[in-house]
């Protein structure tokens, strides 16, 4: 991994918690992580953004770049572009849904792509039924939102139903 | 489990972490582990509409509430609490700035000893703590293990066969387990060598912090090391990275500097500690930032013998006691920030010029 300011390796991960927009990781050489450490004074990439920024600069055209932005979960709702900026995804669909385009970041800050450690005992939850109660739950709030509170009660009973079958997530166990 | 409808109770007391106890404490003020988790079925907090976060918040409440042994958990509405009261669990390191500072249902489940808490809605919907004071990462882990199982037992979370446990930030990925071990080093600060030793840890992956402060300066060379990555090694291996070859290696690098220092002069290191208590305990006004600087020069000097009559633990204490937040809920009313510097003076002086002072004399 290279440092965020310049092409030397990033030997120094900081994780900046006390900004008020939330927590920023930074990969940064030595020299420059003295800097940031000694200095409280911002720096011009400050946050995973910037990293993924620079990596999606790579290999990439404009119009690439454009399309990627622009691309949606169909489940929760949130584009390429929000989570390229904010740094945080918007529901665990996404990381199916944006799979290929993740796999580069996700390599570049764990240098692995597969979970080796502990496992929940209980039976995983069904991917699709989680991705459907999600999008129900935006769905519902799209209904309230315009006010259209018979649309907004259908979908609850449908989350409802769902919700108490043994078998789905998020039921009563 | 029980809502706290005010955090009286903790104001008064300190964590087990703070004790001073512990392998290798006089340098490993405290070991943490924390899991990040999700309730499957809800999108991320960055998506979730103010009902879905009240959904989860209370979803998780209630299958809290039915754990077994959970009877004496402290459980707190953050939303609910006034910003010094956000603050003062900040600082007692119960909760995070993010979840203090965010907006919307969010609540915190605390233990009685303060060795365990639960965050609902942070950044992500189960932020699960565990702190022990001193090097202790296996027993901290089997903690947290047991606590995530009991959990996991009541509520879905999300979790992908490849990826393991989902999070909203791809940096949490798979164990969503962070290692941070909080180190006192004053004697590589003093001897400037503090560079030099994460220099030479260049190839592992750690993250480096500086702690403690009003701002985001660091002082009271506190330091705290975590692991970088999440995704593609076990719990084990990562507790293993951290705290048997990271933490070990400054702890001896450490001592070496403190070893140099009383070889090099004794005396001279001698009066500067001495010096750091003398203002402690007759200041009249001071900050929060000198307070820090001058504990930490104590600290190193109760630890190496060179002042005997006051405890680390109340070293420990102080550390934390003397902060803004908990100065005004000691004190029982908002204090401005230049009655805060002369609160904080009479505070230190009246459990400093007590030499010998036991911790829990210290109110």
């Amino acid at each position: 991994m290279k440092c965020q300011y310049c092409d030397k390796p990033a030997t120094f991960h900081i994780t900046e918690l006390t900004q008020p927009g939330g927590p920023q990781i930074l990969h940064l050489c030595e020299q420059h992580a003295r800097t940031v450490l000694q200095k409280d004074e911002p720096s011009p990439i400050k946050t995973i953004t910037g990293a993924l920024a620079k990596q999606l600069q790579l290999g990439q055209t404009k119009e690439e770049l454009k399309k990627l932005d622009q691309k949606e979960c169909p489940a929760c709702g949130i584009t390429f572009f929000e989570f390229r900026n904010s740094g945080r995804l918007g529901c665990p669909m996404d990381y199916i849904h944006f799979e290929s385009d993740l796999t580069p970041l996700l390599v570049n800050i764990h240098d692995a792509l597969e979970h080796t450690g502990k496992r929940p005992s209980r039976a995983e939850a069904n991917v699709d039924t989680q991705a459907e109660l999600i999008s129900l739950r935006k769905d519902m709030e799209a209904a309230v939102a315009r006010e259209d509170y018979e649309e907004a009660s259908r979908i609850r009973d449908q989350i409802n139903e769902i919700q108490g079958d043994p078998k789905h997530p998020g039921a009563a166990s | 489990m029980k809502e706290a409808k005010d955090l009286s109770a903790l104001v008064q007391n300190s964590g087990e972490w703070l004790k001073g106890t512990g392998p290798e404490s006089d340098i490993v003020i405290s070991s943490r582990i924390r899991l990040a988790r999700n309730v499957a079925g809800f999108p991320f907090i960055r998506k979730c509409s103010d009902d879905d976060r009240k959904k989860i918040e209370r979803q998780v409440r209630t299958r809290l509430e039915a754990l077994n042994g959970w009877e004496d958990i402290q459980y707190v509405d953050v939303a609910a609490l006034s910003e010094i009261d956000r603050q003062f669990l900040v600082e007692r390191q119960l909760i995070s700035r993010e979840i203090a500072e965010s907006e919307g249902s969010r609540a915190v489940a605390i233990d009685p000893c303060e060795q365990f808490s639960v965050m609902v809605n942070e950044e992500d919907h189960l932020r699960i703590q565990v702190m022990h004071s001193g090097l202790d990462l296996l027993s901290a882990w089997d903690q947290i293990d047991a606590l995530d199982n009991a959990i996991e037992r009541e509520v879905l979370y999300a979790f992908h066969p490849q990826y393991g446990y989902l999070t909203a930030c791809p940096t949490n990925v798979g164990t969503g387990l962070r290692v941070s071990v909080m180190l006192h080093l004053p004697g590589l600060v003093i001897t400037q060598q503090i560079e030099k030793v994460f220099r030479s840890m260049q190839r592992i992956n750690v993250t480096v912090r500086g702690l403690y402060g009003e701002g985001s300066q660091y002082t009271g060379d506190f330091y705290q090391v975590s692991n970088q990555v999440t995704l593609g090694h076990t719990e084990h291996e990562l507790l293993e990275m951290v705290g048997n070859e990271v933490v070990p290696r400054i702890i001896d690098y450490e001592r070496k500097a403190r070893d140099f220092l009383i070889e090099k002069g004794e005396q001279d290191l001698h009066d500067d500690v001495s010096r750091a208590l003398g203002i402690l305990s007759t200041a009249r006004k001071i900050s929060s930032e000198e307070t820090m600087h001058y504990l930490s020069k104590v600290r190193m000097g109760v630890n190496l013998g060179l002042i005997d009559d006051v405890e680390v633990a109340t070293i420990n204490k102080l550390f934390i006691h003397t902060q803004p937040a908990h100065l005004q809920k000691l004190h029982g009313r908002v204090l401005t920030t230049s009655d805060r510097h002369v609160e904080r003076a009479n505070y230190l002086q009246r459990h400093l010029r007590d030499a010998g002072a036991s911790p829990e004399e210290l109110n």
